[in-house]
């Protein structure tokens, strides 16, 4: 097995990764507000349940929710709905993301574990962000004859997102080795490649390491320059 | 009839009396002092001229508009013009820290226009005379040329609080007595009728104050309608045509200033004045 090759097996496991990581911030960046809005609402049975979604999904691992929206569906409707669209999607566009028939089925409802598990993880940093403004932030606002959408866009928000990166960049370095548990439903993510090689050589696990590490300094790098671009004011 | 009524205004926080039926009424162009110890209920009566709290009972008027009657339901929008009657400049300044001081007070003059371009271009489209291409571009000339003014006002407003040179600051990088400044600037770019402080000082050091009563002063000689919370004595003697003392929730004495801090009938009022005046004598 040459450099190149192991490379290549590994960058495609990394594609995957990548796919999984940016999917599950696109979904749960605004779920997530949704939800810390649910849990701060006053309507009080809406922000019950709300609470105890929040409670039920930090509360158990990742890894059994990912088997539950893979497996349970099977239960309810007779036959597996992701497995189906699996095979839809592997015999009419040759579309794979694993092994033992890992496709697109498999690929949305791991994702969509990863969604909701996420997005109520972010909910609670929304929240503490959002509740930690000061009331005299939006009385004043209000004195000012701003609406209520005004005074959250213009004046509460830039706020929340300045006191919000610190707990949200330690989430998302989090999210980018949590994907590496798409592994238990069969997903080829960058480890299980690395894995597949292993009864002829260790090193490209190591080497699938040094993919985590650059990609994560890349977002530290990041979030330590959104962090600058928001010192000029004090919250 | 006044100015400004208030008749009867009564407020509870659960079990807690706030306001006992509080009367007070002002003349256009006069300033109005409230004083009391705290927990006299001075500053929630100030929140709800505000509309910051709504009152449990009470009539206000303003001129000949009714603002506030039990009977009748405030919708958002309602209450919102409600209070732009009104400005207030808080004890604890909240300007917001995002914005440059300049664009701290104009804010909400550019909300407020960004509002009245879409009514402008509702009521041009109602006409039905003009293209849509002449309508987008009366818009924007009549955006263009309130934005112009906006801008001149708050430069006028920063110059008028001798903050010209901190315009492009944040509010980070000023002392108390210079924030509070923009505070008052910020509430005056609205053009309120009737501006009220809410203890405006009791947040600044001692060598502060000066700076922020000076404004308030030099507002009063531009015959602004005002209501003052305030614990400066000397202050409110020097500056109120007006002076209401409370006590638990009831308007105890009200005077002119020389009636209330040289000739006070209430025992309670000179058991107050006589406490503050330890008070300063220790410091």
């Amino acid at each position: 097995m040459s450099f190149v090759e192991v490379s290549l097996e590994l960058l495609s496991g990394f594609g995957i990764t990548c796919l999984l990581f940016i999917l599950t911030l696109v979904l749960a960046l605004p779920l997530g507000l949704l939800i810390s809005f649910c849990s701060m609402s006053k309507f009080k049975p809406l922000k019950f349940l709300t609470k105890i979604i929040v409670w039920v999904v930090r509360g158990v691992p990742l890894m059994l929710q990912i088997f539950i929206v893979v497996y349970l569906p099977r239960y309810i409707f007779g036959t597996n709905p992701w497995f189906n669209l699996n095979k839809f999607f592997y015999f009419n566009f040759g579309i794979q993301f694993g092994q033992d028939g890992a496709g697109m089925g498999t690929f949305i409802a791991v994702l969509i574990a990863f969604a909701l598990n996420y997005a109520c993880y972010f909910s609670e940093i929304y929240r503490g962000g959002i509740e930690s403004t000061s009331q005299g932030q939006y009385e004043a606002g209000k004195v000012l004859g701003m609406t209520k959408s005004q005074i959250f866009s213009k004046v509460v928000l830039l706020q929340v997102i300045k006191r919000i990166i610190p707990p949200m960049s330690n989430e998302i370095i989090t999210l980018v080795k949590d994907t590496a548990l798409s592994n238990v439903v069969s997903i080829i993510e960058i480890i299980r490649a690395a894995q597949m090689m292993t009864d002829k050589a260790i090193w490209p696990l190591f080497y699938s390491g040094a993919f985590y590490l650059i990609f994560v300094g890349i977002l530290t790098l990041l979030f330590g320059f959104i962090e600058k671009k928001l010192s000029y004011f004090r919250t | 009839m006044a100015y400004l009524s208030i008749k009867n205004f009564y407020k509870k926080f659960g079990q807690t009396e706030v306001l006992k039926g509080i009367d007070v009424d002002i003349e256009k162009g006069e300033v109005l002092t409230i004083i009391g110890s705290s927990g006299s209920g001075k500053t929630t009566l100030l929140r709800c001229i505000n509309f910051l709290e709504m009152p449990d009972d009470g009539i206000m008027t303003l001129g000949d508009t009714e603002l506030f009657n039990p009977a009748v339901k405030d919708t958002e929008k309602t209450l919102r013009d409600k209070r732009l009657n009104f400005g207030l400049v808080f004890q604890s300044f909240n300007l917001f820290p995002q914005y440059n001081v300049l664009d701290n007070v104009k804010l909400a003059p550019s909300l407020l226009l960004n509002e009245k371009a879409k009514g402008y271009k509702k009521q041009l489209k109602g006409q039905k005379e003009f293209t849509r291409r002449e309508i987008a571009h009366k818009v924007h000339q009549f955006k263009e040329e309130e934005k112009a003014k906006i801008e001149k006002d708050a430069l006028e407003l920063l110059e008028k609080t001798g903050l010209t040179e901190k315009a492009k600051a944040y509010p980070c990088e000023l002392s108390g007595g210079q924030q509070q400044r923009v505070a008052i600037a910020r509430a005056l770019a609205l053009k309120p009728k009737i501006l009220c402080f809410d203890e405006p000082t009791s947040a600044l050091d001692p060598e502060l104050t000066g700076e922020v009563l000076k404004v308030i002063k030099s507002l009063k000689d531009q015959d602004r309608t005002m209501i003052i919370v305030t614990h400066e004595m000397g202050f409110a003697k020097s500056v109120s045509d007006k002076v209401i003392f409370m006590a638990d929730g009831v308007v105890e004495e009200v005077g002119t200033a020389e009636e209330i801090f040289d000739s006070s009938k209430s025992e309670k009022l000179q058991a107050f004045l006589s406490n503050v005046k330890d008070k300063d004598g220790e410091q």
